[in-house]
């Protein structure tokens, strides 16, 4: 029985490191190929280490094309959402999950709908609506529907505000407080976890979003990492140990992110998923 | 108080309005023009749709079929593999649950340009991990995104690579599951095979059933991994739906029949939602219900 058990459990193991041997792999076969030599790389079979190491695929890859402009545009884009997602979903949610007006059940239940609509069923009409006011190759597409709340970020931080106590907002307004006090004052400080989340999601999309820069920018100096990369990848397409280190770079800044809001990334996906 | 309310969310009311519900029923009209960019749009009446579903428009079908495949591989791949992981990541007598859990979740961080770029470079015919991996082995190589049989299997194992975040979903909805349904069946003699049937399951099948429904909207609309990596083919076997709405649109410039096809995805999604949510009444366990 002891015996029988101690195998369960190293199967069990076994399963779970393969799993994980899995994720793994692809980012180490990353890093490994960006810094080896363009021969090494070529050998077969492959070598796991690279020897030497060359870090001057990082100088080859960043200086070929401009990926610090690459750098400047994104993150412009990606602080641009990030400041409107937290404004506007975190006074929506608030007014969803706390107060009382005409309309409201009806609105948010459309919102909850409109997270089934496929994107390319809206993409097309907006982006002729963008080119009729004449903002094709600008960043407003990218930003400014930020700015306007998105259904699903409302949702999470509506499902977080329902569990703060309302008596809490009942003693404030006794007091004579308005609901834009209240929100200041008692809701955003008690749910800085969800909006934590709501950054960091949208911080997510914006930096890896792909389609839309795709569709609406045409100017190469306006490109987003995630275009640029593409473009890198069309020019030096069989140079794999430049193509290596410029995915790394784009990587990286996500992965920092990540590991320094690892905990609430986590929360935020439990909560999507437990309450939905 | 009302006027608060409606301020407060008037962001999220335009937004609805302006990006949501405008361009939706602007696309359903659309869809009934021939619309090319350059020329103002004119009224065919249902052309766009009989174009398609006549075969005029040779690549339609071959879309569908090929984003169906898709769909049907990866939709329950994906739930049995992170459905597992979980499963097993919960278990009792495992350490180092949050090492795993990160290491599943960090795929999911990858950009998809950047994730494309070190698959196309795994997949490699002559240079790639997997084939020198197969020849190790002595099984004959494959062409992986160069075949046409094996173009969607190998994007389906890539996608498979970022599940993260199912299985912390339901990773979260073991950990909710009452001990006090376990301790009973200890007391009744139940094995583990019965625990895991007669409990785990049915506790777990709204999660299941939320992970089914948006894991198959997601499915349905995978783009990025084919533009990058194949273009759509070899021969337009990987040209999965989405990358067919946005190659008509966007690089022939149709607009009114991208419009078209985008709203018969549109009533597939929805199809395929209302069927699931019509067999959940069978199969969901809601325990609100008992």
């Amino acid at each position: 029985m002891q015996k029988s058990r101690r195998i369960s459990q190293i199967m069990v193991y076994s399963i779970l490191i393969a799993g994980a041997v899995f994720c793994l792999l692809p980012l180490f076969w990353l890093i490994r190929s960006s810094m080896m030599t363009s021969l090494q790389i070529f050998e077969m079979p492959p070598k796991w280490i690279p020897e030497p190491f060359q870090f001057s695929n990082y100088a080859e890859a960043l200086t070929s094309i401009d990926f610090f402009r690459f750098f400047r545009n994104t993150l412009m884009i990606t602080v641009g959402c990030l400041a409107g997602a937290l404004i506007s979903s975190a006074l929506g949610a608030y007014s969803y999950a706390r107060l009382n007006w005409p309309g409201k059940n009806l609105f948010f239940s459309l919102l909850l709908a409109s997270m089934m609509l496929p994107g390319a069923v809206t993409l097309i009409p907006t982006f002729i609506g963008w080119k009729l006011v004449d903002s094709i190759n600008t960043y407003w597409p990218l930003i400014l529907p930020a700015w306007f709340g998105s259904a699903f970020d409302i949702f999470l931080l509506r499902q977080f505000y329902t569990s703060i106590p309302r008596d809490l907002d009942e003693a404030a307004y006794v007091d004579g407080a308005g609901p834009l006090t209240i929100f200041m004052r008692i809701i955003v400080p008690l749910s800085k976890p969800a909006l934590i989340v709501i950054g960091l999601f949208s911080f997510m999309n914006s930096w890896n979003d792909f389609m839309g820069p795709l569709v609406y920018l045409n100017e190469e100096k306006k490109y987003t990492l995630a275009l640029g990369l593409q473009m890198f990848q069309s020019i030096h397409s069989a140079q794999w140990h430049l193509l290596m280190a410029a995915s790394t770079v784009v990587i990286l800044p996500v992965i920092i992110v990540f590991f320094i809001g690892q905990r609430y990334f986590i929360e935020g996906i439990t909560l999507t998923g437990m309450k939905g | 108080m009302a006027a608060a309310g409606i301020l407060f969310a008037l962001p999220s009311i335009l937004g609805l309005t302006l990006f949501t519900i405008l361009p939706m029923l602007t696309s359903l009209i659309l869809s009934f023009t021939d619309y090319r960019t350059v020329n103002t749009p004119k009224f065919i009446g249902f052309d766009n749709y009989t174009r398609l579903f006549d075969g005029t428009d040779p690549y339609f079908y071959n879309s569908l079929w090929v984003t169906f495949k898709y769909v049907i591989l990866r939709v329950p791949l994906g739930l049995v593999f992170s459905f597992v992981a979980a499963f097993l990541l919960n278990l009792d007598f495992i350490r180092g649950k949050s090492i795993f859990r990160t290491i599943f979740y960090l795929p999911v961080i990858v950009p998809a340009v950047a994730s494309s770029m070190i698959w196309i470079w795994l997949f490699s015919p002559d240079l790639g991990l997997f084939n020198s991996f197969l020849e190790a082995l002595h099984i004959p190589t494959l062409n992986w995104l160069y075949s046409e049989k094996t173009v969607v299997p190998s994007i389906v194992i890539m996608s498979l690579w970022a599940m993260g975040s199912t299985i912390i979903i339901f990773l979260a909805g073991l950990q909710g599951v009452p001990r006090s349904l376990y301790e009973a069946a200890i007391v009744d003699g139940a094995g583990a095979l019965r625990k895991f049937f007669n409990i785990t399951i049915p506790m777990m099948t709204p999660i299941i059933f939320f992970n089914l429904i948006m894991g198959s909207i997601g499915a349905f609309q995978v783009f990025t991994e084919a533009l990058i990596m194949t273009q759509g083919g070899p021969n337009n076997a990987s040209l999965f739906y989405n990358y067919y709405i946005y190659r008509e649109a966007f690089q022939f410039g149709e607009m009114g029949h991208a419009s078209a096809i985008a709203w018969i995805l549109f009533m597939i999604i929805l199809i395929v939602t209302a069927i699931f949510f019509r067999t959940s009444k069978s199969w969901v366990f809601y325990e609100s219900e008992v």
